[in-house]
């Protein structure tokens, strides 16, 4: 509960450090608050969990690692900021406040215990996320994203609002406990309303983490928003959704997984076939990562569609390893475009001859993204895969995998245009600050890559 | 010194150092160093390898317990000549790069796949063998794409996502088997205690065979080799056809048949067919090349489709002969692809056309070359024979046909090498054969040492088949064949 506050306070602090012009406090305040918050969160993990304030949220282990997740990677995310929001605007205590705001709301869903928790949490991270989303007031794209986020968003809340309703009427309560109750005590006659319910919740949800057939915004809105809000709504919103999905699915639903259960397993095979198909034939490399977010959503998604013991660790190990290398992957975007004006696969070229480390860098998220053995990302993809066998879903996995395999073709045009293309440019700019970032998210890609049970273990 | 974990780790070391060395000089030298310390530490294991079936030198460390996986590594008969394979050929390929101005990145991304293949033939745990088979995979796309010729990209990215999706299909059926054992684990010893239906068997079956045909390559799986063994550059083309086919031979012996009996004993006919096929097939399009580098890539897939077939015919005889043909086609093809590069590189052409009459200027590389062609048609005191040999008595057991069609290599193999030779060596010399430039030092040492070594295990081959016979005795026992 303390990281809750303190991200709340902070982001009112920084909010008035932007109001009295303290431009060089915002950095290191920022940074700090979020070191305190993750503080006041790992010292929970050893005490049994129960829920806080009549039942609204829980800081279950689970909680944990997903916000601690979280605010690591908003950490990165602001250190890339140095000099980033300057370039767009005046006033840059606000990116930091509205950034450190949709935070709390990502913190809250990984947390809640209770659906107005949850729909709570929702709206504080989007209602932020609609104003970064459009935040250069003067750029059409970014006003056409933010439009777009938000109609789309306020559409899908709709649905998990109505779902909410829907499972309030058939069990009488909010609580996650009282609704795991009622499906416990009533096999086999379980209230229609709640089915709809159910269907109506994984529209929402689905909505949220970008998963077909509710995808359609994400392209456009993570191509039209400045960049750093791009990495912030792919990783971190993106994390927090699927550990709120995987929450309510695991601990209320997991009875009536032979009903909703094939519904996932359909949208989920969806999601990787349109999000990788679609990935293949782009031009840009920042719609090409935009959909291969969508594919990704896709893998995530095989951890919620069968829930095992394993599901809550693979899924976190993979929005881990998922994270760190969007992270570098559009990172790296934003220094390739400062130096060549252009988000194009083009601009790469010949990047490792100017800007060796900086291609290693990209080449590891890239191998991550991927699913390359010793990366992060091939054993988030094997314990998923792992978790989804444990059901016997085979056809489910080849499928995966096919897509898997679809990947590789489009990470490694990166690569190849780093390495083997030839290019006349001049070396671009490779700030301290990202070196930093990009050193960091490099390693721990390797290191949970050559030792997961770092990560797994946890859960 | 017998640590297999050191042996293991210590390419990675000098790639790791490698990559930081720009200099030519400093890192050819680093990169030989490296490799002859590798090879000086296999001989602890080859002087304490006890010729007994018996899993040898075992590490074995607790990697991701949550899920059973462990680090877990040993040597037997079957992995021990691989590995030697792999310590002996990497000095003799860095020291064949010598005559190019490689920097140290080109020697680290040999050395890191040097470690990647000395995993998969030392893995004991399938999670282990994966790691392996793809860590081996990563280095020698770079060297291909980043060094390779005309479509360098093109190429290599088929052939990349050609052996990735195969090794995908492999992935699922680890991770099946895996949901599988009793404990939960990735052993390969509880692979081997797995008792699964036979429908189950026969998938399985196809899903490692896919990935390990692919590999190897086995016709009609083969269609990404000859385009990369062409356009890679010298250095690459050996890593690949020298050392890597064979981890799919090797898969096939070790986490293949001996895990989905069943699914061996439905489909195994058809595999030893397709097999011959492509011995059939392969051969009769080197006939037709024009192309020097062709026509050895395609020669390549005609011996590994006998050595295929062996494998899968599954006798004492044939698995044997599949073993040391393993080693021997390593060393043969390593010596053909130099030779190659040795002519190519001076007539700036790989055209056979424009070839003729080297053996006149260059009267080593004539008799080595003869000695070398000599050993992959598998004549008599050469290393080709012994294998050969071995292999056509184990398909002979099998049957009669399969025989005949697999001993067709010999014959065949003999008209289009012989024939290139003559082509290449003999003959009127023209402008530019005539001013053929002397060997330098690697080049001959190199071809010394393969030459040496063909006659070598071609006159005296029983220690090499004495390491690997009792495994095989045993691994070939456990199945109910002879």
């Amino acid at each position: 509960m303390g990281a809750i506050i303190t991200l709340s306070i902070l982001g009112i602090v920084v909010l008035y450090l932007g109001l009295f012009k303290a431009k060089s406090a915002l950095m290191p305040v920022s940074l700090l608050g979020l070191a305190g918050a993750a503080v006041f969160l790992a010292l929970d993990w050893n005490k049994t969990a129960l829920p806080l304030y009549e039942g609204m949220v829980i800081f279950d282990r689970f909680a944990i690692a997903f916000s601690i997740l979280c605010i690591v990677i908003t950490g990165l995310i602001l250190l890339l900021s140095k000099d980033y929001f300057d370039r767009i605007s005046q006033r840059v205590g606000e990116y930091f406040a509205l950034i450190l705001f949709s935070l709390v709301g990502a913190v809250l869903m990984t947390s809640f215990h209770n659906m107005t928790m949850l729909f709570i949490g929702v709206e504080i991270m989007s209602v932020a996320l609609y104003v970064l989303a459009g935040i250069k007031k003067k750029d059409f794209g970014s006003n056409e994203a933010a439009l777009k986020y938000f109609l789309m968003g306020a559409f899908s809340t709709g649905f998990l609002l109505f779902g909410i309703a829907l499972l309030y009427g058939a069990s009488g309560s909010f609580d996650l406990a009282e609704i795991r109750q009622y499906v416990i005590d009533n096999p086999g006659n379980v209230s229609n309303l709640f089915y709809v319910g159910i269907l109506l919740m994984i529209v929402g949800m689905a909505f949220k983490v970008g998963a077909a057939p509710f995808h359609f915004w994400t392209p456009d809105v993570y191509d039209g928003a400045p960049i750093l809000i791009t990495i912030f709504m792919s990783t971190v919103v993106k994390a927090a959704a699927f550990a709120g999905f995987l929450r309510l699915f695991s601990y209320c639903f997991t009875p009536l997984a032979d009903f909703w259960g094939p519904v996932l397993g359909v949208i989920t095979i969806i999601t990787l076939f349109v999000g990788n198909i679609t990935a293949i034939v782009q031009h840009s490399f920042k719609r090409m990562l935009a959909y291969s977010s969508i594919s990704h959503a896709g893998y995530m998604l095989l951890g919620i569609v069968v829930i095992g013991a394993t599901s809550s660790g693979a899924l976190l190990l993979y929005t881990v390893a998922y994270s760190l290398a969007t992270v570098i992957a559009f990172g790296s975007l934003i220094l390739v475009k400062r130096s060549t004006g252009s988000d194009d696969f083009e601009s790469f070229n010949g990047l490792a001859k100017r800007n060796p480390r900086l291609a290693l860098a990209i080449t590891i998220a890239m191998l991550s993204l991927a699913g390359i053995p010793l990366t992060a990302g091939f054993v988030g993809k094997f314990m998923l895969f792992a978790n989804v066998l444990a059901d016997y879903q085979v056809l489910l996995v080849v499928l995966a995998v096919i897509n898997a395999a679809m990947g590789i073709y489009y990470y490694f045009r990166v690569i190849v245009a780093m390495y083997f293309k030839p290019t006349e440019r001049e070396a671009v700019a490779f700030p301290v600050n990202y070196q930093v970032v990009f050193l960091v998210a490099a390693v721990l890609i390797l290191l949970v890559g050559v030792y997961p049970t770092l990560v797994s273990s946890l859960l | 010194m017998d640590n297999l974990l050191i042996l293991l780790l210590f390419p990675l070391a000098g790639a790791l150092v490698l990559s930081f060395v720009k200099q030519t000089a400093l890192a050819q030298r680093i990169a030989l160093i490296s490799a002859v310390i590798s090879l000086g530490l296999t001989i602890p294991f080859l002087l304490g390898f006890q010729q007994t079936a018996a899993m040898q030198f075992e590490q074995q460390w607790a990697w991701i317990p949550a899920m059973g996986i462990d680090f877990h590594i040993g040597l037997d008969g079957i992995s021990l000549p691989l590995v030697i394979l792999t310590n002996v050929l990497v000095p003799l390929i860095i020291m064949a790069s010598f005559s190019d101005q490689y920097k140290g990145n080109f020697y680290a991304l040999i050395l890191a796949m040097q470690t990647g293949l000395l995993l998969v033939f030392t893995a004991l745990d399938a999670f282990t063998f994966y790691v392996g088979w793809e860590v081996a995979l990563i280095p020698i796309y770079f060297i291909c794409a980043l060094w390779g010729g005309e479509n360098r990209i093109r190429v290599n990215l088929k052939f990349f996502i050609y052996t990735f999706f195969g090794s995908l299909l492999m992935l699922i059926a680890i991770i099946y088997l895996y949901g599988q054992t009793p404990g939960k684990d990735f052993s390969l010893a509880s692979f081997y205690s797995l008792s699964l239906d036979e429908p189950t068997q026969r998938w399985v079956f196809w899903a490692f065979f896919i990935a390990f045909a692919i590999k190897m390559p086995i016709f009609p799986f083969h269609t990404w080799q000859p385009d990369t063994y062409t356009v890679a550059p010298t250095a690459g083309t050996m890593l690949l056809s020298g050392i890597m086919l064979k981890m799919g031979i090797y898969g096939a012996i070790r986490w293949l048949i001996p895990v989905v009996p069943e699914g061996f004993a439905a489909y195994g006919q058809l595999a030893i067919v397709l097999s011959i096929i492509g011995v059939i097939y392969a051969s009769i399009i080197a006939f037709k090349q024009s192309d020097f580098k062709r026509l050895v890539a395609y020669s390549s897939i005609a011996h590994v489709g006998l050595i295929a077939a062996g494998v899968f015919v599954w006798n004492v005889q044939s698995v044997q002969g599949a073993m040391i043909q393993m080693f021997n086609h390593g060393v043969n093809v390593v010596g053909l692809f130099l030779i190659l590069d040795i002519v190519s590189r001076r007539l700036g052409t790989r055209e056979m056309s424009q070839m003729g009459g080297i053996a006149k200027a260059a009267p080593l590389l004539a008799i080595c070359f003869m000695v070398i062609i000599m050993g992959s048609i598998g004549l008599p005191m050469t290393n080709g024979f012994v294998g050969e040999f071995l292999l056509l008595i184990g398909i002979y057991e099998y049957g009669l046909w399969y025989a005949l069609f697999g001993g067709m290599t010999i014959i065949l193999g003999a008209v289009y090498m012989l024939r290139m030779y003559q082509k290449v060596m003999l003959g009127p010399t023209n402008e530019q054969t005539a001013a053929f430039q002397p060997l330098q030092w690697n080049e001959t040492a190199v071809l010394v040492v393969i030459t040496g070594l063909v006659i070598l295990i071609g006159v005296y081959p029983q220690p090499l088949l004495n390491i690997s016979e009792a495994a095989v005795t045993e691994l070939v026992g456990k199945l109910g064949g002879i």
